[in-house]
């Protein structure tokens, strides 16, 4: 692997605490290209906090997060990440895109092309020059996806993308997020929805307070989980009880 | 009093040349300390936001102490300054509109950064993860906060400018109050008041009202379109 790619990411040993709380608890894991993974887990297993050290937006207390190409501080990111709740700039849902590749050190004429491109791919074109934050809440997030999009990231982190979204935005969201798959690049998503799980994952990383539990194929997961944390999420249990 | 009143009217309507005098040069005054402290303040108040450094909390917590720095200390730190004897005496600007500029300037720097520092570092605390994620530094992410703030800013530097063009003891003390040099509209108020000539006081007093009143409303409403235009 020495042509620049990112993937695999290794983490060894990650542990994260706040406050005296331990939040992650000694993660190990090597996440390849390819099929899509899948984050899964109650609320405040953890989720979040984990794509978060993966992505780089927080550092682990112990323990280590290793990239195969480590990134360089101020070089284009080639990873991209889709928050629950969308944040737009205060400018047209075009210009949000643009900053993102400005960012990325990307140029005109190209620049504009690939704007264009991204917003026409998450069918938002017709609506380029309107204000980011006044439309809709899919709208937003797909939004989000075009802004990562044009940025042609080798991997997309995705935390919880649709839970605050009614079920037609949910299911735009879920196509746009299979066309980031089936243009090769590697989808990363956390998410408490089964469903969801089914329909986007091929892999499963299960976590229960912050331990990484099981990781499985999806059908395996499903069909027979290895352990009785998995086994009473499926199930609907709620294992504390 | 009612004479008075008449007085003031008649002034203001005939478009009195000494008053129109008066007023352009409060404007001149407080418009250009606007302008340097907003330059100075804004960059300032960004950095402080989105900047980690040790002694922040102090600087902060400095930074809105000073925005009720009493004008007249301020006339006179200006005026050590810029008096003959003092380190800046010899740029000879002592009684003159520039000194008036510089006083009202460190006057109102404060408070343009302070305030600002609030709204960009309540933004950052919204964009921080965005931002970073997108693999922008500090610097881009400051930059992009003042533009983004770019309507909570406004009003900042409108206060600055309240504050500025309604303060008298800085001008008083650093600009001397001289006849057609470097009398304003607040100093010219305290000067006439105490002579006993209250048209002139008076009318100055009502268009140092409608101008703070008119740059509240347009801060206001151009909050407002921004609103509905941004959310």
């Amino acid at each position: 692997m020495s042509n620049g790619a990112i993937l695999p990411l290794r983490l060894a040993a990650v542990s994260f605490a706040a406050g005296g709380r331990s939040i992650i608890d000694r993660v190990s894991l090597e996440i390849g290209s390819g099929p899509s993974t899948i984050i899964l887990g109650a609320n405040g297993a953890g989720k979040s906090v984990l794509m978060r050290l993966m992505h780089g937006l927080l550092s682990p207390s112990s323990g280590r997060v290793e990239w195969n190409a480590p990134e360089r501080p101020g070089a284009p990111r080639k990873q991209a990440m889709v928050f629950q709740r969308p944040v737009m700039l205060r400018r047209s849902a075009y210009a949000n895109v643009t900053y993102a590749l400005k960012i990325a050190g990307i140029q005109e004429p190209q620049r504009g092309v690939l704007v264009h491109e991204s917003l026409e791919s998450v069918g938002l074109w017709h609506l380029a020059r309107r204000s980011a934050r006044v439309l809709s809440g899919g709208e937003q997030q797909r939004l989000a996806l075009a802004r990562a999009w044009a940025l042609h990231p080798e991997v997309l982190f995705l935390d919880e993308p649709t839970a605050s979204l009614d079920p037609s935005a949910t299911r735009e969201i879920e196509s746009v997020i299979k066309a980031f798959d089936a243009a090769g690049t590697k989808v990363v998503m956390a998410t408490h929805n089964l469903g969801q799980a089914r329909r986007l994952g091929d892999e499963i990383l299960f976590l229960d307070q912050g331990r990484l539990v099981e990781r499985a194929s999806v059908e395996e997961f499903f069909s027979k989980p290895r352990s009785a944390q998995a086994a009473a999420f499926i199930k609907g249990e709620l294992p504390w009880t | 009093m009612s004479e008075a009143l008449t007085a003031a009217l008649a002034l203001l309507v005939g478009l009195d040349a000494k008053l129109i005098e008066i007023v352009l040069l409060s404007l001149r005054v407080s418009l250009s300390a606007v302008a340097i402290a907003a330059l100075l303040g804004l960059p300032l108040g960004a950095a402080i936001a989105v900047g980690r450094f040790p002694g922040r909390q102090t600087v902060i917590v400095v930074l809105n102490a000073l925005m009720g720095l009493p004008p007249v200390v301020v006339g006179l730190l200006v005026y050590l300054l810029l008096s003959r004897a003092g380190p800046l005496g010899a740029l000879g600007i002592l009684f003159t509109p520039s000194a008036m500029v510089v006083a009202q300037a460190i006057l109102i720097l404060p408070i343009i950064a302070a305030l600002s520092r609030q709204a960009i570092e309540d933004a950052w605390r919204e964009y921080e993860e965005q931002l970073r994620s997108l693999g922008a530094g500090r610097v881009d992410a400051a930059l992009t906060l003042l533009w983004d703030t770019r309507f909570s800013l406004l009003t900042t530097i409108l206060a600055g400018f309240g504050r500025a063009a309604a303060e008298v003891g800085a001008v008083m003390i650093v600009g001397g109050n001289i006849d057609g040099v470097t009398r304003v509209m607040t100093t010219t108020i305290a000067l006439e008041t105490s002579k006993g000539d209250l048209p002139l006081a008076l009318g100055l007093g009502m268009i140092l009202i409608a101008i703070v009143v008119s740059v509240n409303a347009a801060a206001y409403l151009i909050k407002e379109l921004a609103q509905r235009r941004y959310a």
